[in-house]
């Protein structure tokens, strides 16, 4: 990663460029902190486990779930709000969490893989 | 096989259920051992001072095999079918014929209606009359045990666990792979266990039980979720046995535990190894990966032989790679 603005900056002959670039990335980086509503955050299921296990979002975020193991998992919440079915591989599952609150969550095949999403204002 | 309605195992006109009776009298009572011999059937006359050796024509030999995951296709065992075709060859060869085969669950990968199907058609290459299954969680995804039940409802009572009588067993059938709750084991559930008891009152104390259940009935990695978190209440009615054998799968290995005269033992999957529990840079239980040549010594099915007036019942686990 740092030896590519290098290599972009060269190939176009020009601090400008360099600096143009790291202004992009930089502005990048603040508007993920600044605004998560717009987002879609994306959990990742790697070796039995959530991440990231814990996430914070506004009301009406849609959570994207993709398994990237060999073996099925589901998605289940622990009061049963929602329910994914048994995703294979590369597999996804989304959903829109409408109202605050704290939902826990976990894989009904392997109930040990639990995560969490708060839903905050 | 028994994967349909019409099996009524428990009928007292059935000559298995008489063959059985008769059966006891060759039973002293005391307790019996099983006994874990390493190798391969063939090499049954060889092993002198091994149980199998001893066992006659009259022997009550059965197979267990377990968790083949029909359908499961990726670089852990990129031909499963070809791996199950070996192992039934390796059953159908056995000079003992086994009387019948036990699967001890996730017969499918994904409870697909095709993988059930594909899974009745290759079973009946093992030429066994009776196969009867219990449910991993691989065959309850999604629809719950709908599927599942479709194609191995063994005594037409549209549930996942039975009792028959066989050989002089007692064998029963249990499910527990639909309770998992978060952050907990599995459960048997309340239903269940009192169907056990109920089960088990007509069965007398000198009688032999062979329970299957998919998920091991002790707590082999609670981290991973390889226990069950009421099977205390299920041996607990099992205790007054003179011999209890719990055979399960899940783990894709071959583990075993003595309590008293309860021996539980997991076995082999046909179809791929699983990590065993805290084993160095795997910290989960996800299919291994094996160098070529390795996976056919760490897949395979068992088998189980009651010998007639012996005290030991003898076990040998094999895997599908034996020369």
């Amino acid at each position: 990663m740092t030896t590519s603005p290098n290599y972009n900056a060269r190939a176009h002959g020009g601090l400008a460029a360099l600096l143009a670039l790291l202004l992009a990335l930089l502005s990048g980086i603040a508007a993920s902190v600044e605004t998560p509503s717009t987002d879609t955050p994306s959990i990742d299921i790697t070796k039995f486990a959530f991440a990231p296990k814990e996430i914070t979002v506004v009301p009406g975020t849609k959570v994207i779930w993709t398994n990237h193991d060999e073996t099925p998992h589901t998605i289940s919440a622990a009061d049963k709000t929602f329910l994914s079915k048994a995703m294979d591989t590369d597999d996804r599952y989304e959903y829109t969490f409408a109202s605050e609150g704290d939902f826990s969550y976990f894989c009904t095949l392997h109930p040990f893989m639990t995560g969490i999403v708060h839903v905050r204002k | 096989m028994t994967a349909s309605n019409d099996s009524k195992p428990d009928s007292p006109a059935d000559p298995t259920r008489r063959k059985a009776l008769n059966c006891l009298a060759a039973w002293s009572g005391a307790a019996v051992v099983w006994t874990m011999v390493g190798g391969v059937p063939r090499a049954l006359g060889a092993t002198g001072s091994g149980p199998v050796a001893a066992a006659s024509a009259r022997a009550f030999t059965f197979v267990q095999i377990s968790d083949t995951h029909f359908g499961f296709h990726k670089d852990a065992n990129p031909d499963i079918v070809g791996g199950f075709r070996r192992a039934a060859a390796d059953i159908n060869a056995l000079a003992q014929k086994p009387a019948l085969v036990l699967h001890t669950g996730d017969v499918t990968h994904l409870s697909k209606p095709e993988e059930f199907g594909q899974a009745k058609e290759l079973l009946q290459e093992i030429r066994i009359d009776r196969v009867h299954t219990v449910p991993g969680e691989h065959d309850a995804l999604d629809d719950g045990l709908t599927g599942y039940l479709k194609n191995f409802d063994h005594d037409g009572k549209s549930r996942a666990w039975y009792s028959f009588d066989q050989g002089g067993v007692h064998f029963i059938g249990l499910s527990n792979v639909l309770n998992f709750k978060m952050g907990t084991m599995t459960s048997l559930g309340d239903e269940q266990i009192a169907w056990l008891k109920q089960d088990l009152a007509r069965v007398s104390h000198s009688t032999p039980i062979v329970m299957l259940a998919h998920i091991p009935m002790w707590t082999v990695y609670a981290q991973w979720g390889w226990g069950t978190a009421d099977a205390d209440q299920a041996l607990a009615l099992l205790r007054p046995y003179g011999s209890v054998t719990v055979l399960n799968g899940h783990i894709h290995q071959v583990l075993q535990k003595v309590e008293g005269n309860i021996a539980l033992h997991t076995a082999m999957s046909l179809a791929y190894p699983l990590p065993t529990p805290g084993q160095e840079g795997i910290g989960e239980p996800g299919p291994v990966k094996v160098p070529a040549g390795e996976l056919g010594k760490l897949i395979g099915t068992r088998q189980l032989t009651v010998v007639r007036g012996k005290h030991e019942l003898a076990l040998v686990d094999t895997p599908i790679d034996h020369t």
